[in-house]
């Protein structure tokens, strides 16, 4: 038990070579490690996708060039809509929606946070709201939705087309998440801050505008974005109410023509929009770690 | 007297079953530095705080000028415009710069016009040598001048008295001195001051009344040299013997 720190100095420096089997994964030959388990793997997909009993039927059926080209473009003669086209109205949708849900998101946390006595009906009302759109699956709000403001009879609002609906329902579910967003990360300032401002003399509503929400918007941000980006995918949701998108025109395809290769059409187009987003958020995070590894040291 | 600006009387404070402050009374005279000492949890902090509102008071009262603090008519936003408030870890906000936070009491609590409290602000950070940081945000500044700059901030309120919650206690040994100079400086010009602090010789040389809180309980106050050089109570001597 001896509590020398060169207890080994006496045999020569330690051996600092790692052992054979592991040097292709030390230093700079990790590089060769990595390139070769990519192009392993890869084989392997490939290998499985050809090989399989059916490997040929599902490259008919889900991989055909020409039908994913018929789709995307669509046959008016036929009545096949286009998958292309189709994806424009799930993109004006969510970026509607994103508008509406930020604010409304907002509107909400910050009710719940109120102080005000005036407010209280209005802060148990929010209260619910969180809890019951948190909880009820997206599709049945848009059955309700979609199916039961149509027969209340009220109107103008019982004559929209089934996107409008669609657009209604996302941002009412969204809005209970992103609420919640929000009040997290308004949670996330430190309670000095609150202590400083109010000792300032600011009002409760000063203090969130000036001091606590301008530090919070920044820890929001990334978790916002997941957000957004799982609501540009729930926009496909819409084809339950008929709604022509890109995912209704692909069934469409496939009901009419006999194959699927529509479905991967509207899988590439979703990936296309969501994998810009899911980068920048990833970044995004990165330099904020980075930036909060650099304060605390 | 009637310069008393703050006064307490027999507040009581509790959090749960926890009884911070016992009946806690206290007067604070215009252009008077009082010096809070007692060990950690001895309810420093909870009594500035039931000063300015930031704790609500669960029996006593506290008064303003005269005024009792209680009265359901009186509004806490307009109380803490007249009270300044230091604190532990400064609290600057640090998306505003350093003339920003100085700036955003005056103009979005009193509502003066951004034009004339800049140059006020700038003077003040000038008195404390920090008038080229003005554009600078917080994390640049080192400890000794964030607490500076927080000292400035709540200044610029032109407040009726400072409350200061042991505004040393978070800093480097080495950046101590230039905050307690800042201090010493502002009662000579006759700050009303409330000073909850560790620092012994400071309050001996700048107080003009010390008192001593021992778990909530106002043991006993009286000048610097009626504290330090012969203390009344058993407890203020033991308290003395430990931090010497």
């Amino acid at each position: 038990m001896s509590l020398e720190t060169d207890a080994s100095a006496s045999d020569g420096p330690p051996n600092l070579f790692a052992p054979r089997r592991r040097r292709l994964f030390v230093g700079r030959r990790g590089v060769v490690a990595s390139t070769l388990s990519s192009v392993v793997l890869l084989a392997a997909i490939v290998a499985v996708f050809y090989l399989a009993p059916g490997g040929a039927q599902v490259r008919y059926y889900f991989f055909n060039p020409h039908n994913m080209w018929v789709s995307f473009v669509g046959d008016p003669g036929k009545g096949l809509s286009s998958v292309g086209l189709g994806i424009l109205t799930n993109i004006w949708m969510f970026l509607l929606c994103e508008v509406l849900i930020l604010v409304f998101g907002l509107l909400i946390a910050s009710v719940r946070m109120s102080q005000s006595a005036v407010l209280f009906p209005l802060r148990v009302l929010s209260t619910v709201y969180t809890d019951v759109f948190r909880g009820i699956p997206v599709l049945l709000v848009m059955f309700i939705v979609g199916f039961g403001i149509p027969e209340l009879g009220l109107g103008f609002l019982s004559h929209q087309s089934p996107a409008v609906y669609g657009c209604i329902t996302l941002t009412v579910t969204y809005s209970a998440y992103v609420a919640e967003v929000y009040r997290a990360g308004l949670y996330s300032v430190p309670n000095g801050q609150l202590l400083a401002a109010r000792s300032l003399g600011l009002t409760h509503a000063s203090t969130m505008r000036r001091v606590i929400l301008p530090q919070a918007i920044r820890t929001v941000i990334p978790p916002l974005l997941n957000d957004f980006i799982s609501l540009q995918k729930d926009t496909a949701l819409v084809s339950t109410l008929g709604a022509i998108e890109a995912v209704r025109a692909a069934q469409i395809y496939d009901s009419t023509e006999f194959n699927s290769s529509s479905y991967v059409v509207a899988a590439l187009l979703f990936l296309a929009l969501t994998i810009p987003l899911t980068r920048f958020t990833d970044r995004l995070i990165a330099r904020d770690r980075a930036r909060r590894l650099a304060g605390s040291q | 007297m009637n310069d008393v600006v703050l006064s307490l009387s027999a507040v009581v404070k509790r959090f749960g079953d926890n009884e911070v402050l016992r009946g806690v009374s206290l007067d604070l005279h215009r252009h008077e530095v009082v010096c809070l000492i007692g060990s950690s949890g001895s309810g420093k902090s909870t009594l500035l705080r039931c000063a300015n509102l930031l704790e609500s008071v669960d029996a006593g009262s506290v008064t303003l000028f005269g005024q009792s603090l209680m009265d359901d008519r009186v509004d806490p936003d307009l109380v803490r415009r007249h009270i300044g408030m230091v604190f532990q870890s400064f609290n600057l906000f640090p998306h505003l710069s350093v003339l920003d936070n100085i700036l955003i009491g005056p103009v979005y609590a009193l509502k003066r016009k951004r034009s004339d409290v800049r140059s006020e602000a700038l003077e003040l950070l000038a008195r404390i040598g920090l008038a080229d940081r003005a554009d600078e945000y917080p994390d640049r500044l080192s400890g000794g001048q964030q607490q500076r700059v927080a000292i400035v901030r709540s200044l610029a309120m032109q407040p009726a008295l400072l409350l200061l919650d042991e505004v040393t206690s978070a800093l480097d040994p080495t950046l101590v001195g230039e905050v307690l100079d800042l201090l010493a400086d502002l009662a000579r010009q006759g700050t009303t001051m409330l000073i909850a602090t560790h620092e012994m010789n400071f309050a001996r040389d700048v107080a003009h009344r010390v008192a001593y809180l021992d778990s909530g309980v106002l043991v006993e106050q009286g000048t610097p040299e009626e504290i330090f050089t012969k203390p009344q109570h058993a407890s203020t001597r033991a308290f003395l013997e430990r931090v010497r």
